[in-house]
């Protein structure tokens, strides 16, 4: 079976990013991008299954302009066989992301789809469970441990309080959480060996989907600041201090 | 037109957060002179019926009681709902950002053909919405098109009301269809006499600083003094020291109590997006550069394996 692997260009997470002056966006030029996290240990794992035997190809796709290669390729560094970059310069919400997603599952008639449970940039946490829907697909998101027997997809999820086991018919969608696994870094022979492995183009429009947002952004703004605090020197200053407040 | 809320709950009592949603419901309920229902899906969950009925604000209840929605899987529980809109004329539905939450509103909202809004905030009118992004390093201000918004709403940002004081009018739904995609197998849920992380008037939290899962024993000591819930950073989870389900910040749970205590805790920006509208922040941290201390409201730089001991013994 063939599984695709969904990945996403995101400011790198120990960037600390600014909101424009003029409220417009937050300013992303020349700060470092990277792979977004939850989408490499969606790579990961998709690669451990074809190391295990139980797939036997894996596709990475990301949507975007030509900037998205590189992380395509960090992907097929990681281990993946083929990319494919729908093109767009168009900044995308999740729903139309999905929806194009949907339509290559479609196309490569996948048996299963992972992607990262969010995206640290938007933090929407959306597209999974669109996709899910969008392709008629079981869905088993927030994934602890991923295991492939008898036709089914068996899934421990995090919840809120613990841990919950699901049993899902194929084709199924997961998206990943951070105890899934460890991702690997890539090594140098196979960094040079990404180059050399296919990656296609296509269009919004050859897959036929309607991209124009739903939303629209009014602006954006910066968080209150909290006030700066003070130093307490020792335990009881610090007691004395919390029960003045009223919070102890 | 009516605004629908999912309620969340596990057949016996309706969660915590499905206060807090509903607190944002009643919110747009005034800017547009609607009604609000909440929808119980589940199976023998009667007592959770009598709990919503019973909600102040609440105009309807809408119950469908099945085998089917028994775990509310979500390929099962979404297209009950897409019924229930086109039917009754619903023009938001608001689901709770928890982890139940998070996984019924995108399938709902693409079933739908409408966006979502993830962790509302703050509502400005009908359509407009202020959500975080970026770790809540930034806020925005969205508009939607759609005829009906799907929107997930962050806790913290509304006062929970209580499940008193109402007097809904209960109507039952027809029963939803099992799609046979998903299959429950079982569920551990950690039981604890501490209070959830998420709606804890006081959390003590500990990070990469505690060393070991063990040592978090001196964070229970505190916590169980002063009725507080334990929590952790993502390093302290990544390290292996505790669960997932304890982690609070950008990509775990955020929190807001009156006091939370950062124990061994640098402060990185995904950890400060989890809590950082807490009222009352206190670090513990050796480092003094650390930067959890830039939003402490009291800093205590000094070693937790000697203030933990102490602090308990002082409260």
């Amino acid at each position: 079976m063939k599984v695709l692997v969904a990945v996403k260009r995101v400011v790198d997470a120990n960037v600390q990013i600014r909101v424009k002056s003029d409220n417009s966006g937050v300013d992303v030029s020349n700060v470092k991008m990277s792979i977004n996290p939850f989408c490499e240990i969606a790579v990961e794992e998709a690669v451990r299954l074809k190391e295990s035997g139980v797939v036997e190809e894996v596709i990475v796709v990301s949507v975007g302009d030509d900037a998205c290669q590189e992380q395509l390729r960090t992907a097929l560094a990681l281990g993946a066989d083929r990319a494919i970059q729908v093109k767009t310069e168009a900044e995308l919400q999740p729903l139309a992301i999905a929806k194009l997603l949907s339509k290559v599952v479609e196309r490569e008639e996948v048996s299963l789809a992972i992607l990262g449970k969010q995206s640290i940039d938007g933090d929407n946490n959306q597209t999974g469970q669109m996709l899910a829907a969008l392709a008629g697909m079981s869905q088993g998101t927030f994934a602890s441990s991923l295991e492939i027997k008898d036709g089914e997809a068996i899934v421990t999820r995090e919840i809120d309080g613990g841990l919950q086991k699901i049993a899902l018919k194929l084709p199924s969608l997961i998206t990943t959480d951070l105890r899934l696994n460890e991702p690997r870094f890539a090594s140098l022979p196979n960094i040079m060996k990404a180059k050399r492995k296919p990656l296609v183009q296509i269009t919004p429009e050859e897959l036929a989907v309607d991209i124009s947002p739903r939303l629209t952004t009014l602006e954006i703004n910066t968080p209150a600041v909290r006030a700066v605090g003070e130093r307490v020197a020792n335990v009881a200053e610090l007691v004395e201090k919390l029960k003045v407040e009223g919070v102890l | 037109m009516t605004i629908l809320v999912i309620a969340e709950h596990n057949n016996q009592t309706l969660a915590l957060a499905t206060g807090n949603t509903l607190a944002a419901a009643q919110v747009l309920a005034s800017k547009n002179g609607s009604e609000v229902a909440l929808l119980v899906a589940g199976e023998d969950c009667q007592s959770v019926v009598e709990e919503a009925a019973s909600t102040q604000g609440v105009a309807k209840v809408w119950v469908a009681n099945c085998a089917a929605l028994k775990q509310q899987l979500a390929e099962n529980l979404a297209p009950l709902v897409v019924d229930l809109v086109a039917e009754k004329g619903i023009s938001h539905v608001l689901v709770s950002s928890t982890a139940a939450g998070k996984n019924i509103a995108p399938r709902l909202a693409a079933l739908l053909d409408v966006a979502q809004i993830s962790d509302l905030i703050e509502v400005i009118d009908a359509d407009t919405f202020v959500r975080p992004i970026y770790a809540g390093n930034a806020l925005a201000m969205i508009k939607s098109s759609d005829a009906v918004k799907v929107l997930t709403v962050r806790s913290t940002a509304f006062d929970a009301i209580e499940f008193t004081g109402g007097d809904a009018l209960i109507e039952s739904l027809p029963d939803a269809v099992d799609q046979g995609l998903s299959r429950f197998i079982s569920e551990e849920v950690v039981s604890s006499d501490r209070p959830e992380l998420t709606s804890a008037k006081v959390i003590i939290s500990g990070g990469r600083g505690m060393k070991n899962g063990d040592n978090f024993v001196l964070l229970e000591k505190v916590a169980d003094k002063i009725g507080a819930a334990v929590g952790a950073s993502r390093a302290a989870v990544d390290a292996g020291f505790v669960s997932n389900d304890m982690q609070v910040g950008q990509t775990g749970k955020i929190v807001a109590p009156d006091l939370y205590i950062a124990v061994g805790i640098s402060g990185a920006i995904q950890h400060l997006a989890g809590m950082k509208d807490s009222k009352i922040i206190v670090a513990i941290n050796t480092d003094e550069e650390a930067p959890i201390f830039k939003v402490a409201d009291y800093g205590l730089q000094a070693d937790l394996f000697d203030v933990l001991p102490e602090f308990e013994a002082a409260l």
